[in-house]
């Protein structure tokens, strides 16, 4: 077990030095000069000056990516050239909504998703199945920011239920932020749980058609709690895996969704970013999104081998 | 990997094969024919509804709905089918060269590509975006990057399979050479599951494409595009909400539609696979 800790610890590192270098190749070496980008064409030839120095621009690339990420372990991620403030405090008032935001959205999926799964391959091709096939049909295929437009149609401009965007902050109360959270995470969620009923679904008919489940049914066990206690917990690892890789998709998806509903998230501010050219905090964001999913995905991987004893001789 | 190549038609391959005949009929419709000139604007036929002016109304330029979302179309196909085929290229080239060689090749290949599905496609859109200016270029270029690790995965995963046969043990112990052996007894083999990915890759990259360009980082305007269509439709919500619908209508059938083929053609072609669908997207 502990060694299978290890390895999967060395890969982690490996895998994030990996991300770390790539990103830093394609946005501090690859422009050549970040700050005539940052600047633009029409910059003057001092201000550029002042800027390469502000940014230590001057340095060997090599010393400016170990800089970086020393920094970053420090707790520094460097200051916002558009914000004049730095890019830690800005990404950790942008985390109080984008961080609640995907949690509730996954929460939503998975609520959705798990009983939808299951029950439609506890009776295959019967009304249920058939009803979850065309929602997760048509789940895939409907934008999460489409979804988010209609939502702001019925619910804020006709119905006048929700706020059409914005957030209060969280110190305007729990509700308040909450609710302005609600739309956004749903539309969010639809389109991932639509991925993952269908997965929920074929993993419990996998379960099912096994061995021991066709032994607890014939020793008389009765049928749901055959679903329950047999089937449901064996289905549970791939449908963790998956969501595992579909936390890439939320983030991506909140970039989206903050947009449709002006939430000041971090999927915004690097939409900002990128319209101001602030390379600094977009290397930033960016890195704190891959780095997210990387070490959810080796949670995962670590937790089955906790869940699951026949998964500690593999790896 | 049967000799069997008879498709077997399904229910679900034909309505998505009609979907996306239709869009791909619209599509190169819209590159001799549209109602009206999509890029005149017509301020005094702004906003108007549904068959005040033209099928589906107007929007805030007084352009005709109809004819931007048939031009939409191929913007939408102009962006996804480069994206998606050179992300197939590469991706395929990347997974037949791990499984032929295994060992220190696959284990860097199978770890950069993991490395690559970390990056959601709209955030290498926004880091590409800041490397060559945000626009069609670098719309294709997220959208292939993050269908490199796809198919290099599918193509790993069924090269491996095939290199277990018998008559490619026998071709190498004849002494043919693995570049030889994965292009003329590997890749014919692989070519279905490769085709079906794209169909249901091309499906991803469409709604791909709508998310950009709905955050401008697609084609750029005049030129129309459904995510653009929907942006602007926001702005005008309270007054004219038809134009929020048509355009997602549009993504959501040729999405559907790819999917539905892509699902039909792995039944037609291995009916084995059946009901192993699901985590592709």
């Amino acid at each position: 077990m502990l060694r299978l800790v290890i390895s999967r610890l060395v890969s982690l590192v490996v895998t994030l030095i990996f991300v770390s270098l790539a990103i830093f190749l394609i946005l501090e070496v690859l422009p050549g000069d970040p700050a005539a980008i940052m600047l633009g064409t029409a910059a003057r030839e001092d201000t550029l000056a002042a800027l390469r120095q502000e940014l230590g621009l001057d340095r060997p690339a090599l010393v400016r990516y170990v800089a970086w990420i020393v920094g970053i372990l420090q707790g520094d991620l460097g200051t916002s050239i558009t914000y004049k403030m730095p890019v830690s405090t800005l990404v950790a008032e942008r985390m109080a909504v984008t961080l609640p935001l995907s949690l509730l959205a996954i929460l939503i999926s998975t609520a959705l998703a798990l009983p939808l799964g299951v029950a439609a391959a506890a009776r295959r091709d019967g009304a249920v199945d058939r009803g979850v096939l065309v929602f997760s049909q048509l789940g895939v295929a409907v934008p999460n920011f489409w979804i988010g437009l209609l939502f702001i149609l019925f619910f804020s401009t006709w119905l006048g239920w929700f706020p059409a965007g914005g957030f209060p902050g969280w110190d305007a109360g729990f509700w308040p932020a909450l609710q302005a959270l609600l739309l956004p995470a749903v539309a969010l969620a639809l389109p991932q749980a639509a991925v993952l009923t269908r997965v929920t679904r074929s993993a419990t008919l996998e379960v099912i058609g096994a061995d021991f489940v066709r032994t607890a049914r014939a020793k008389g066990v009765d049928k749901s709690a055959t679903l329950r206690r047999h089937v449901v917990p064996n289905a549970l690892i791939p449908v963790t895996t998956i969501l595992g890789l579909q936390l890439s998709f939320f983030f991506g998806g909140a970039i989206l969704v903050e947009n449709v509903f002006n939430l000041p998230g971090l999927g915004r501010l690097a939409y900002q970013a990128l319209n101001q050219r602030d390379l600094v905090v977009i290397k930033d964001i960016v890195l704190i999104f891959s780095g997210i999913v990387i070490v959810v995905n080796f949670l995962v991987d670590i937790g089955y081998a906790l869940l699951d004893p026949r998964l500690r001789s593999r790896a | 990997m049967r000799g069997s190549s008879r498709i077997r038609p399904n229910a679900a391959l034909v309505v998505g094969g009609v979907l996306t005949a239709i869009l791909i009929a619209t599509a190169l419709l819209s590159l001799v024919w549209t109602p009206e000139v999509p890029t005149r604007v017509h301020i005094a036929l702004r906003l108007k509804g549904p068959l005040e002016a033209g099928l589906l109304g107007t929007d805030h330029f007084g352009r005709d709905v109809v004819s931007l979302l048939m031009v939409g179309a191929w913007n939408s196909l102009a962006i996804a089918w480069p994206a998606v085929l050179l992300g197939a290229a590469i991706g395929t080239a990347i997974g037949t060269a791990a499984a032929a060689w295994k060992g220190i090749a696959d284990e860097i290949a199978m770890r950069v590509s993991d490395v690559v599905f970390a990056f959601p496609a709209v955030l290498s859109a926004v880091m590409i975006g800041a490397l060559v200016g945000s626009g069609p270029l670098a719309a294709v270029l997220a959208i292939a990057v993050f269908n490199v690790p796809v198919f290099a995965r599918v193509a790993r995963g069924v090269a491996l399979q095939v290199w277990t046969l018998d008559y490619i043990a026998a071709a190498r112990a004849l002494g043919k050479h693995p570049l030889r052996i994965t292009w003329e007894d590997v890749m014919p083999n692989i070519a279905g599951a490769l085709i079906v990915q794209v169909t249901i890759q091309l499906a991803l990259a469409i709604l791909t494409e709508a998310g950009l360009s709905y955050l401008g980082l697609g084609v750029r305007p005049p030129n129309p595009s459904w995510g653009r269509m929907l942006s602007d439709a926001q702005t005008y919500l309270s007054q004219a909400p038809h134009l929020a619908i048509a355009p997602g209508i549009a993504i959501a059938l040729s999405v559907l539609g790819l999917n539905l083929l892509g699902d039909g053609l792995r039944d037609a072609l291995d009916p084995t696979l059946r009901g192993r669908s699901a985590a592709a997207a």
